[in-house]
C-alpha cells in the first residue's frame, strides 16, 4: 500500500507525483495559478514571477518549485494578489501596451492575467521605450513594443521547431528580443506561422498577419469569462480564439 | 437623511470625447443621474469656470501646458478625482508619440507629410505649448479612482457612479473591466 503524496493549496489537498512542480500539480488538479512565462509544453523559465505563491511562508515561483509532501502553499491571498498586480503593472509600464490599438486585445494573456489580478491602473511611471516593429515577414509581424521577455518564442523555436530564430540580447533593463539573422529581420529567416514559436506569445508581440480584428468585441477569448476559466491562449483551438494549431 | 445633490465636473484633456459619449450612452439612466448630481464645469454644460466640486471625472491624458493647468485646477477643487478611460490611465493612443521626440512628431506632421501646402509648424501664441511627452493623469496629480476602458462602457460608468453616490465600495464585475 502506498501513501499518496500531497500538499495543500489554499487549504485544498493537491495530490502530486514525484518530479511535478507546484504549478504542474495545481494544473492537473484544475486549479489556476496566474502565469505568463510558464507553458506546460516547455521547461519552466521562472522569470515573470506572476505565478508567485507562498510555500511554507516563503515566496516561490510555483512553476519552478518542486512539489513536496506536506507543503502548505498559498496562492489566492490578498497579499499575493497585490504582489502579482505590482508585477503586472511593471510589465505594462516597461513596454508600450496600447490595448485599444492592438489586434491581440481581448485574446491577450497579459491583459487577461491583469484582469484576473484586478489591475485597474498602471500605478508606476511609464517608460515609453522606443522599440521597432518588424513587418518584413510575409505572414507574421513582430511588435517589439509588446514583448515581455517571457522567452516562450525563444524556447519554442529552439526546442520544438529546431530553428533557433529568437534570442534575448542585453542585460537588465537593456534586455530585448532579437531575431537571429545578420539583418535582425524576421523576413530573412525561415520562420513560418505554422511554427510552435508563432503560437506561444502571451501578448500581441508576434502576430499572424491578415487576421486582425476578425473577432467582434464581445466574442473575443477573454471578453466574457476570466482566464482562470477560459485557459491560456496557446492551448486553445483557433475556433475558440486561440492560436492556430496544426 | 435628505440627499443633497453632488456637484460633478467633467473634462476631456488629451482625449477624443469618446468617454463623454459613453457617459451620454447611459440613455434613460441620465434622468436618474440628473436627479442626484448637478453638473458644474463640463463640455455638456459649457460652464468655463470650475467651482468647488465633489467629484471630477477626467478623460484623456496630459499632452500640453493647458492640460496641466486644467488638471491641477480639478485636483484643487474636486474632493474626488476620477481618471476615466485608457488615455487618462496610461496616455493611450496620444502617448504613442512618446517614443519619438516632439521635434520628430511636429516635423513629420507639418513639414514632411505628403500633400502639404506651405508646410510650417503651427506657432500661434494662442496654441497651448505641447509637452515633450504625453502623461497619464496619475503622473501629474493624485487620482482617487481609475476606470479603464476605451471607453469604459456606460454600464461600467453607471455602476461606478451609483456605487460612489451611495457610498458603497466600488466593485465592478468582470465584463465591466477592460482596457480597450
Amino acid at each position: 500500500m502506498s501513501e499518496e503524496l500531497s500538499f495543500t493549496l489554499d487549504g485544498r489537498r493537491i495530490p502530486f507525483q514525484d518530479g511535478q512542480t507546484v504549478m504542474d500539480a495545481a494544473l492537473a488538479a484544475g486549479i489556476y495559478i496566474p502565469h505568463l512565462c510558464f507553458n506546460p509544453d516547455f521547461a519552466p523559465h521562472g522569470s515573470c514571477r506572476v505565478c508567485l505563491v507562498k510555500v511554507n511562508s516563503r515566496f516561490q515561483a510555483s512553476c519552478t518549485t518542486p512539489a513536496a509532501d506536506g507543503l502548505a502553499v498559498q496562492s489566492e491571498t490578498e497579499e499575493l494578489r497585490e504582489i502579482r498586480r505590482g508585477i503586472l503593472q511593471m510589465l505594462f509600464v516597461e513596454g508600450n501596451h496600447v490595448c485599444p490599438a492592438c489586434e491581440k486585445s481581448g485574446a491577450c494573456q497579459l491583459q487577461a492575467v491583469a484582469y484576473y489580478v484586478g489591475m485597474l491602473n498602471p500605478h508606476f511611471s511609464h517608460f515609453y521605450p522606443r522599440r521597432p516593429v518588424d513587418a518584413s515577414h510575409s505572414e507574421a509581424v513582430i511588435d517589439f513594443n509588446r514583448c515581455i521577455l517571457c522567452e516562450l518564442c525563444v524556447r519554442a523555436s529552439r526546442d520544438v521547431d529546431g530553428k533557433n530564430i529568437f534570442a534575448v540580447q542585453g542585460r537588465g533593463i537593456e534586455a530585448h528580443l532579437v531575431v537571429n539573422t545578420p539583418s535582425g529581420k524576421l523576413g530573412a529567416t525561415n520562420f513560418s506561422i505554422h511554427d510552435k514559436a508563432a503560437q506561444v506569445c502571451p501578448t500581441g508581440a508576434i502576430l499572424t498577419k491578415h487576421q486582425g480584428y476578425n473577432t467582434p468585441i464581445g466574442q473575443r477569448l477573454y471578453d466574457r469569462k476570466p482566464i482562470s476559466v477560459v485557459g491560456d491562449v496557446a492551448h486553445l483551438p483557433e475556433s475558440r480564439g486561440g492560436r492556430r494549431h496544426d | 437623511m435628505i440627499e443633497s445633490k453632488l456637484k460633478v465636473a467633467t473634462c476631456s484633456l488629451a482625449g477624443c470625447f469618446g468617454c463623454h459619449m459613453s457617459l451620454l450612452d447611459l440613455d434613460e439612466r441620465l434622468f436618474e443621474l440628473v436627479d442626484r448630481i448637478e453638473l458644474d464645469r463640463s463640455p455638456l454644460t459649457d460652464i468655463k469656470e470650475l467651482g468647488e466640486c465633489d467629484v471630477g471625472l477626467i478623460e484623456g491624458g496630459v499632452c500640453n501646458a493647458e492640460n496641466v493647468h486644467v488638471l491641477m485646477e480639478f485636483r484643487a477643487r474636486c474632493k474626488i478625482l476620477v481618471a476615466i478611460g485608457a488615455c487618462a490611465l496610461n496616455g493611450g493612443v496620444p502617448a504613442m508619440r512618446n517614443q519619438f521626440s516632439l521635434k520628430e512628431c511636429l516635423e513629420e506632421s507639418y513639414l514632411k507629410e505628403i500633400g502639404l501646402v506651405n508646410p510650417q509648424i503651427p506657432d500661434d501664441p494662442e496654441l497651448p505649448l505641447l509637452l515633450n511627452k504625453v502623461h497619464p493623469l496619475h503622473e501629474v496629480v493624485k487620482i482617487d479612482y481609475f476606470l479603464p476602458g476605451c471607453p469604459p462602457s456606460a454600464d461600467t460608468i453607471w455602476t461606478f457612479i451609483s456605487q460612489l453616490l451611495s457610498g458603497q465600495p466600488i466593485a465592478l464585475s468582470y465584463t465591466q473591466i477592460h482596457y480597450d
